[in-house]
């Protein structure tokens, strides 16, 4: 057999399995972001620094991200819509998913591709409707991969991802928010 | 041997009325006593279960005393001190077999649903006239979900199913009891030191079957032609209202996925031992279909729902066991069946030592091996005194 690489450090993982099933403590993470408003709807997005491990980290470098709204809805649209960020986060999430499942089941992976829709109806943020959500009515997700396995273990890839996948969890399930003024 | 109730008394006193099992009654053997009716290949009641565990009891001649409770258990004196509703014992062993479903076991959520709607478990639920008219929600779509959600749905009120990871299985594959396929083809016979993640086999929630005598499937495809809507896992109540998860699609393709995969491997046990002369031809099932658009919210204030039924498993009580031996979740730590303590054993636990020990059937080997270790720490404990 010869050996699969995709990239990913499956034993430094599954040692931190390990490690972290006995230190609830240590794997007590919080992720931060700080935004700006800029003008009009526009704002934007630091992030570096998210505690885990039980002390501070933080990213390499700084990464900004800018956030708009399209011109058919009178804005600016230097940069993406907030909402389309939720896809940036969940196609990531999933494909970092496949390659980690894949890594530790010996399948090497050739490409990963995958397009994101969601469906989104306006009349919820308009308030045009009571009855419509604000949020994303559905999201479809397609993967196109090319590996070493059959289209079954392909199907079962994508499976285990969403499973263990974060933003999948916290797009499908509820989660608390709180919002204050500091 | 001590007995709170009596003999079989979780198959008198713990089942709903219509429960069979759902294994066929050629598996359910105990040692020296089997399955003697018309219809091995049939179900047994609970009833019947209860008959076949009392038989059992007068041919091992078993030592039981019943409606004596165990209300501590202790170490002392290099043994065990255990206190009784009917006095004191002391021991050199203790074997636990207090069962691994004595209590239903129900979310913190719970506490969130509002008052009127009536909330039940397995344990009070005995047939769907003791529920309200109207729509009822079945939390949990294993064994007993799926078979609570069928037989409310029939007496005519609505059920809602709140699915959350769970364990699709045919009936019968190939013109056999999917069981039969489990038991030839060594899969019940995997032993709980070989298995890749022995804790998720011991978490493994049971299978979609029921045990009918038409030997019906009933997997939520099944379910979904009796009219049952399906919705994902119950996530959280807030403001009255149930929200259940969006991720349905997938629970339904792990499920799918991995029953497949079952089938694969039953289909290469039988090329390769020749079965494949004694059983029809293989098949696939279609997919579990997934509602157009499945609810993610259902206003528990609205009267649409009446009730809701917790089929959200069972867990064991050991609330009178005074000896250090459970983990941070409340389970047993044991090695196949030896307890971290000397002298104390454990019996009739989830992949004890094998896949077929969550079963009435597991009990033979696992007794002989458990037994076995026992009476060999006795007999080192009598040689060095
Ligand atoms: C709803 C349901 C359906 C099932 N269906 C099937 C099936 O179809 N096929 C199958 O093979 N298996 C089935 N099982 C599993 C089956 O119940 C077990 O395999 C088997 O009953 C285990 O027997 P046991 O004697 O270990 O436990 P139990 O039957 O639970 O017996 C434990 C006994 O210990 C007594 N006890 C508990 N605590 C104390 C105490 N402190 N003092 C004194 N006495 C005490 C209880 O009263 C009880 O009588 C099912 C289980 C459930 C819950």
């Amino acid at each position: 057999m010869t050996t699969v690489d995709n990239g990913v450090n499956v034993e430094a993982l599954l040692g931190a399995r390990e490690v972290l099933k006995g230190a609830p403590e240590a794997a007590a993470f919080t992720w931060r972001a700080s935004s700006k408003w800029a003008h009009g709807v526009q704002s934007q997005v630091k992030i570096q620094n998210y505690f885990g491990l039980g002390e501070e980290q933080s990213h390499k470098s700084e990464s900004v991200f800018d956030a708009d709204h399209p011109e058919i809805f009178a804005a600016t649209d230097n940069a993406i819509t907030p909402i389309e960020y939720l896809l940036v986060g969940l196609a990531s999430c999933l494909t970092a998913g496949v390659a980690s499942v894949a890594q530790n089941r010996g399948i090497q992976l050739r490409s990963v591709e995958a397009d994101l829709e969601g469906a989104h109806d306006i009349r919820g943020i308009l308030g045009a409707d009571s009855d419509v959500r604000n949020g994303f009515n559905d999201i479809k997700v397609t993967f196109t991969i090319d590996a070493d396995a059959s289209k079954e273990e392909i199907e079962a890839l994508v499976a285990q991802s969403q499973k263990r996948s974060a933003v999948f969890d916290a797009l499908t399930n509820p989660t608390n928010v709180t919002v204050e003024v500091a | 041997m001590l007995e709170r109730g009596e003999v079989a008394n979780s198959w008198r006193r713990e089942r709903w009325d219509s429960l069979r099992l759902l294994t066929p009654s050629w598996q359910s053997r105990l040692p020296g006593v089997s399955y003697d009716g018309p219809d091995p290949d049939g179900y047994m009641t609970a009833g019947e279960v209860a008959e076949l565990i009392e038989r059992f009891a007068k041919v091992a001649r078993a030592p039981v005393r019943t409606s004596v409770n165990v209300t501590s258990l202790r170490r002392a004196d290099g043994g065990y001190q255990v206190t009784t509703s009917d006095g004191d014992l002391a021991s050199q062993a203790v074997v636990i077999a207090s069962g691994a479903c004595n209590r239903p076991t129900v979310p913190s959520l719970a506490g969130a649903v509002p008052g009127p709607v009536a909330q039940l478990t397995p344990f009070d639920y005995r047939d769907p006239a003791q529920l309200p008219d109207g729509g009822v929600l079945v939390v949990g779509a294993s064994a007993t979900g799926v078979q609570l959600a069928a037989e409310i749905q029939r007496s005519g009120r609505p059920v809602t199913l709140s699915a959350g990871e769970h364990v699709r299985l045919p009936r019968t594959y190939r013109g056999r009891d999917v069981l039969w396929w489990m038991d030839r083809a060594g899969v019940w016979d995997q032993r709980h030191d070989e298995l890749d993640d022995l804790t998720r086999a011991r978490k493994l929630p049971s299978p979609q079957l029921v045990g009918t005598p038409e030997r019906i499937t009933l997997d939520l495809n099944a379910l979904a032609d009796l009219g049952v809507e399906l919705v994902g896992r119950l996530q959280m109540v807030r403001d009255g209202s149930a929200l259940f998860s969006g991720g349905l699609r997938n629970v339904f393709s792990l499920a799918d996925l991995k029953m497949n995969r079952l089938l694969e491997a039953f289909d290469e046990w039988a090329a390769t031992t020749g079965a494949d002369e004694v059983v029809a031809a293989p098949e696939r099932f279609a997919p579990t279909r997934v509602p157009p658009s499945p609810r993610w919210r259902i206003d528990l204030t609205s009267g649409e729902i009446r009730s809701i039924v917790w089929a959200t498993g069972f867990r064991p009580d050991y609330g009178w066991l005074d000896v250090p031996v459970l983990d941070a979740k409340g389970q047993l730590r044991h090695e196949g069946g030896v307890v971290d303590s000397p002298g104390l054993y454990a019996l009739g636990l989830p992949v004890l030592r094998r896949r077929r020990s969550t079963f009435i059937c597991g009990i033979e080997d696992d007794a002989r091996e458990v037994i076995g270790h026992l009476a060999g720490s006795l007999g080192n404990v009598k040689r060095k005194s």
